[in-house]
């Protein structure tokens, strides 16, 4: 059967960054079937040359507005690992609570007002105001909650402030952890659950569509893995954090305007599916519960589900980050200063779950004390070759539901993946041809 | 209010350049008045969070730098759609971060990133929007302060002049009686860095680091010898100050070398 289909969709919106997706089939021939990027190029790597161990990280966290923790709290690993500074307990914790902070907030940023949309046939959150007004508050109160997770604890969520090489420049108090707490138990966790029943009378407006591909994150053996461990492949297993350019093995392809990455597969998924599939039995039961009542079962090969996965990740973050809060109170907060006696100077690579998934750091310091080499690598990156493969198996499949359906699918897959394209500092800014 | 009144709501647009769009994601962070400011003024355009496209605009925000040379055809187009135009963060009013990367040769900078691929990739120095197109307003910070950005999204609504701030970060740190960071022996910027902020890094025990520009009539070589007497070299003093202000620096310093 012959088919002609083209689709160009400029400027793609409800993602961060700009993209465009571009579809060429001819006489039924798949042609062409990806996600251009067009997003300015910004060149962290180059601008860290130089820089002491003070600065690097506030730059880092300015890569991107809606990862900064993420990006902030590798940056900050990584140069501990080159110069050989070692962290409290104390500091551990409230770190992961700060990851958790800011992957639920992200992740509700995501599922509920940039995919949910979708789901019930409308551009934006804005209609939903009217039409489901306590979903949105339900939404809002969940993000102001994170937020003021990341203020009480790194000073400001975008951005953070206190959080510096060794340590804490500013510690919060008890009671603010204590009020904390007392929000998520009280306000949370059913504000939570109420956005997992809305969700789940929503499943069948997710597209059924799979396609097993190779799932990577980080994986730790004592926890659901966020705040730090090996790298994992679904396909072949653990490798510690050092071989990690032998698992993203970086390339530009000559039809795309950005880095692609690739393992043991011609491409892979980062981000809340992949951490899912492989760390499902290290979720709290509460999240494992949220899970099945969402119709999530790992390993789950639709990439669709990964908005899913981002909200039963929520349940996690707000159920561990109050047995957090109660192990700090237990420890009573110490008034420590951050560690910075510099044991050494050389390299420092480390890696940190971000809402978008697996971030690798990897700092040069000279013995000046100054970076001399930098080198950054972002979950969306690593995704880019894994959307364009679901779009050339995801196209032909839904062919004859006409140009309109099929250009929303496709904008809802780009979307599901929740990507962060000016994240991708290794992107490039092209002009194409349709 | 009048069925007129509602007919007649400022048409609000955002826009987004070369940034981390961290200052955008900044204004959904006002969770407690968002659905207030939302029956005040309709949002016709605003890519990261909306589908749908307007002709003209009453206020547009503008986030990032201008980097290259599609950047710089789009701003025209916003501009000549404007009434008021409002730079947002840091990235718009000076070039931010991004312009960190003017310091060194662009062939450089191309080539540390992208190797043996750099000439597929086109950049330009990263500029202000002001370098390109009048900007009527600026909300200065990285990032952004949300409740100085409410303000003066309020003032303009309203149709009044938002202040500016034009004294240093020390008079508000001062206020908060923290102690002096540089007497701590750490490095500050506070001396000669735009307040709007109320020291709000000096408040949680970092230093300030200039990421709302420098005060309009500052004392160059005054700043340097303060840092020098600090014990901060030179070169030392300036780097730093260019982490978010090369523009500036650049334009302004002929001093302390």
């Amino acid at each position: 059967m012959s088919t002609d289909l083209q689709i160009n969709v400029h400027h793609l919106t409800r993602v961060e960054g700009h993209g465009n997706i571009v579809v060429d089939m001819k006489n039924g021939v798949l042609h062409k079937a990806q996600l251009d990027i067009v997003e300015p190029p910004r060149f962290f790597e180059a601008m860290l040359k130089g820089r002491n161990f003070h600065e690097v990280a506030i730059i880092t966290s300015r890569i991107c507005g809606i990862c900064s923790l993420g990006h902030q709290l590798t940056s900050l690993k990584a140069t501990e690992v080159a110069l050989g500074l070692t962290i409290s307990e104390q500091t551990e914790i409230l770190r992961k609570i700060l990851v958790h902070g800011a992957t639920f907030q992200s992740n509700v940023l995501h599922a509920l007002f940039l995919a949910t949309p979708d789901f019930l046939n409308v551009g934006s959150v804005f209609p939903l105001i009217n039409t489901h007004k306590d979903v949105v508050l339900a939404a809002l109160r969940l993000k102001r909650l994170a937020n003021d997770i990341g203020d009480a604890i790194s000073g400001r969520a975008v951005h953070p402030i206190s959080c510096v090489p060794g340590g804490f420049t500013k510690l919060p108090a008890e009671k603010e952890l204590l009020h904390i707490k007392d929000m998520l138990l009280k306000e949370a966790i059913p504000d939570a659950n109420f956005v997992i029943d809305v969700l789940a009378s929503l499943a069948d407006k997710i597209p059924q569509f799979e396609r097993e591909t190779e799932y990577i994150s980080v994986y730790s053996d004592k926890e659901y893995g966020l705040y730090d461990g090996d790298i994992c492949s679904s396909d072949t297993g653990l490798y510690p954090v050092e071989k990690y350019l032998e698992v993203t093995n970086e390339f530009v392809t000559p039809h795309s305007s950005s880095k692609h990455a690739k393992f043991n597969r011609s491409s892979y998924l980062v981000g809340a599916l992949a951490r899912i599939n492989n760390s499902h039995a290290l979720l709290k039961p509460q999240a494992k519960e949220a899970a099945a009542k969402l119709g999530l079962r790992v390993p789950c090969y639709n990439p669709y589900m990964n908005t899913v996965a981002q909200v039963v990740e929520v349940v996690h973050c707000v159920v561990d980050t109050i047995e957090l809060i109660d192990k700090l109170l237990d420890m009573g907060i110490k008034q420590e200063k951050p560690n910075q006696e510099v044991t050494r100077y050389g390299r420092g690579i480390a890696t940190t779950e971000v809402p978008r998934g697996i971030l690798f750091h990897d700092y040069t310091y000279n013995r000046q004390g100054m970076i001399e080499a930098a080198n950054c690598i972002i979950p969306t990156g690593q995704n880019l070759a894994n959307i364009d493969d679901d779009m050339k198996k995801l196209v032909p499949e839904i062919i004859q539901e006409g140009k309109e359906k099929i250009t929303h699918k496709l904008e809802m897959l780009v979307r599901a993946y929740d990507p962060c394209i000016s994240c991708s500092v290794h992107m490039l800014d092209v002009e194409f041809l349709e | 209010m009048s069925a007129t009144q509602v007919k007649s709501k400022p048409k609000v647009a955002f826009f987004d350049f070369t940034s981390c769009e961290g200052c955008q994601l900044n204004k959904l962070n006002f969770e407690n008045d968002l659905l207030d400011i939302l029956e005040q003024v309709d949002i016709v355009e605003f890519r990261e969070a909306m589908d749908g496209k307007a002709d003209s605009y009453d206020i547009a925000f503008v986030e990032g730098s201008i980097s290259t040379p599609t950047c710089i055809e789009r701003i025209h187009k916003i501009r000549r759609k404007a009434k008021i135009l409002v730079a947002l963060g840091q990235c718009a009013v000076s070039g931010g971060v991004n312009a960190i990367k003017n310091n060194f040769s662009s062939e450089w900078v191309q080539e540390t990133v992208y190797g043996q691929d750099k000439y597929l990739f086109p950049s330009i120095p990263a500029q202000p929007i002001s370098a390109v197109v009048k900007v009527d307003y600026e909300v200065r910070g990285c990032p952004m302060s949300t409740p100085e950005y409410l303000h003066i999204f309020k003032s303009l609504v309203l149709g009044r002049k938002p202040e500016d701030f034009d004294y240093a970060v020390c008079v508000e740190c001062k206020l908060k009686e923290n102690e002096c960071v540089l007497d701590k022996g750490m490095f500050c910027l506070g001396p000669i860095s735009r307040a709007g902020c109320g020291a709000i890094c000096p408040s949680n025990g970092q230093y300030c680091t200039g990421c709302r520009g420098m005060v309009s009539n500052v004392n160059k070589n005054g700043a340097v010898e303060m840092l020098k007497k600090h014990g901060f070299s030179t070169e030392e003093a300036i780097k730093r100050m260019k982490m978010f202000n090369t523009n500036e620096v650049e334009k302004q310093i002929s001093w302390g070398r």
